[in-house]
């Protein structure tokens, strides 16, 4: 049983003009097996919530605290938070040319576990988790991302999830650019990480599509760069018809 | 740049104004010259004049290697090192691949030096049709200075990949010159890796229409090397081709990288298709890398011609995603410089020095073993 905290968080980007604040004290406790959607309109802040938890450097936390059962999680580093257990699932995927998706899964494994999987059950195991998500196994050989479509970069993102195994998942967007059959798989290899590991989600989204694959235990609005309001999964209904007008009108 | 016509601004001549056996015909580099003019002015002296008691370059390899063998090609030098170095030998370092012939296997060729500072001259003649590949590793303990000089029969396809991968201590001087026959292929891929100086001049001409040269180098600089690589391509005959690919890596204060691709198209080569690039990555602050690309057309009549140069640093969102895996950013930086030259590297057509030069670099990244050798 694991739990991430975060308390009154403020955090800044760093631009050329200087730091702009974008979180503006966002409150929030996850538990393992549990699921929360945080749901909000473009430019609510919700994808730097997700940036500042991974430790981006374009981001400054201003003040508040992160903590991973216990731990403070602003003084780790990028590699010793995905260490110590959080998993971002990026909205964009970073292409890294030359780099094999089966040499990049078996470095970050490794770092991640603290030491190299037995190469014969690795194998399998990536084979097997590659065809859970209906990817061809050629793409092992492929470079990073590299030439991906978007539908293809969100499985290896998900594909990643499932063998980190973290305790924590945050999910950036995971579902934007997603055909239904895409969708459909992504979310059942989301749904696999929930019941293997027991792990807690942070479903960062701005439509209520995924969640009729993926049911989260609570709702969370986001605008202005803090949870305006939280709720069971029927705000959710209630956004999808409504929108977020009256929240952005309320904090405008 | 895409349209042709766009360059045919008042011809530069980037052919070598000079190409004799004399040493005396080049005057020494004041450091002025065009090519000259990005190297240091201490180094390479020692090539300048004929060392005393210097050795010479001699080779381990399959029976078709002859270590002690006959000069027999007409190419000429084209700077003064070179001009010493041919004055000085008396004999090659012969590989004559037959007619026909087919490897599988690639032909391996060790170079030693018999002396301190040694002179190389090195003639490789693959016959009409044959497919061959030769992999020269370049003598690791001397000061080396010299020529391969390479022949491609018609219709033949032909690899070369040259390895310097010296003692920190030493310099390498080499010019490498094709000969390309009508619809040949050439790839020429330089390695470059060791010394504290290098100094390497790849060029091509073409003897028939229809010829293609792939020119593909790596290079990695550190810890104050200066590596320079100046490639010529003359282009005399209609339809040939040519791509030149050479990326590099410079880290650490000092270090220095020096990139010339020479490109010149004559009135008669119609037809005919070129590209070249330079990628370089600074690793670090203090490192410098000197890159121009030159192209030259007297014709307009062609199927393409382009250049492109590009030097950057260390792409930060690459380290955030790989770190953001768990992966520390020594090591994340050192996927990235490998993965920076796999596409090159890929390109050699055989799995184990494919692995080998991969080993290489990642040795001198000091990346750990279980992640240089996962890919094969």
């Amino acid at each position: 049983m694991s739990q991430l905290v975060i308390t009154d968080l403020h955090a800044s980007v760093i631009t050329d003009a200087g730091e702009r604040e974008i979180l503006r004290g966002v409150t929030l406790t996850l538990d393992s097996g549990r699921t929360h959607a945080i749901m909000g309109p473009n430019g609510s802040g919700k994808s730097t919530l997700a940036y500042v938890i991974a430790g981006h450097p374009k981001y400054v936390v201003t003040s508040g605290s992160i903590t991973l059962d216990g731990a403070d999680v602003l003084a780790m580093s990028v590699d010793e938070r995905a260490k110590a257990g959080l998993f971002l699932a990026m909205q964009y995927p970073v292409e890294v040319p030359g780099v094999s998706v089966s040499n990049f899964l078996r470095t970050s494994v490794t770092a991640v576990q603290g030491e190299a999987p037995k190469l014969r059950t690795w194998v399998k195991d990536m084979k097997s988790a590659m065809a859970e998500l209906q990817m061809d196994p050629a793409f092992a050989e492929r470079s990073v991302n590299e030439g991906f479509s978007g539908g293809e970069k969100k499985r290896h993102e998900i594909l990643q999830l499932g063998l980190l195994a973290p305790k924590f998942a945050i999910l950036d967007e995971t579902d934007s650019g997603l055909d239904v059959d895409a969708l459909r798989i992504v979310s059942e290899g989301v749904n696999r990480y929930r019941e293997a590991t027991d792990g807690g989600v942070l479903l960062i989204t701005h439509y209520t599509r995924i969640l009729r694959y993926i049911h989260p235990d609570v709702v969370h609005v986001f605008v202005g760069g803090r949870i305006v309001e939280t709720g069971g999964p029927e705000l959710a209904d209630v956004l999808e018809a409504e929108g977020y007008d009256r929240y952005v009108t309320a904090s405008a | 740049m895409t349209s042709p016509t766009a360059e045919l601004a008042p011809p530069l001549d980037l052919a070598p104004r000079v190409r004799s056996l004399d040493p005396a015909d080049f005057s020494l580099p004041t450091g002025r010259e065009e090519e000259w003019r990005f190297t240091p002015s201490d180094a390479f002296t020692q090539f300048m004049e004929i060392v005393p008691g210097a050795g010479y370059v001699t080779a381990t390899g399959p029976a078709l290697v002859v270590p002690i063998g006959e000069i027999s090609s007409t190419w000429l030098p084209i700077d003064r090192p070179s001009a010493v170095s041919r004055a000085h030998v008396s004999h090659a370092v012969v590989l004559d691949i037959p007619a026909d012939h087919e490897s599988t296997e690639p032909i391996h060729l060790r170079l030693f030096a018999t002396a301190a500072v040694s002179y190389e001259h090195l003639e490789i003649r693959f016959g009409r049709f044959c497919k061959a590949t030769v992999v020269i590793e370049q003598p690791v303990d001397a000061a080396i200075c010299g020529a391969i000089v390479v022949t491609v029969g018609d219709g033949a396809q032909a690899t070369i990949v040259n390895v310097a991968d010296s003692e920190r201590t030493q310099e390498t001087m080499l010019a490498w010159h094709a000969d390309l026959g009508r619809d040949s292929v050439f790839h020429g891929t330089q390695v470059s890796l060791g010394g504290s100086r290098l100094r390497i001049l790849p060029s091509v001409a073409y003897r028939g229409p229809g010829g293609n040269a792939q020119l593909l180098g790596v290079f990695l600089a550190d810890d104050g090397q200066f590596m320079e690589h100046r490639l010529l391509v003359e282009h005399d005959q209609p339809h040939c081709t040519s791509n030149v690919v050479y990326k590099g890596a410079i880290s650490g204060d000092k270090s220095h990288t020096v990139w010339v691709g020479d490109v010149l198209v004559r009135r008669e080569a119609i037809g005919i298709d070129t590209y070249e690039i330079n990628r370089n990555l600074l690793l670090t602050d203090g490192a410098r890398a000197d890159s121009v690309p030159n192209l030259e057309l007297e014709t307009g009549d062609i199927a393409s011609a382009g250049h492109a140069s590009a030097t950057g640093r260390f792409d930060d969102d690459q380290l955030f995603y790989l770190q953001a895996r768990g992966i520390d950013e020594e090591t994340a930086r050192q996927l990235v410089v490998r993965g920076f030259f796999a596409d090159i590297v890929s390109r050699i057509p055989d799995i184990e020095w494919q692995a080998d030069i991969m080993g290489r670099i990642g040795t001198r990244l000091g990346v750990p073993a279980e992640i240089a050798g996962i890919d094969d």
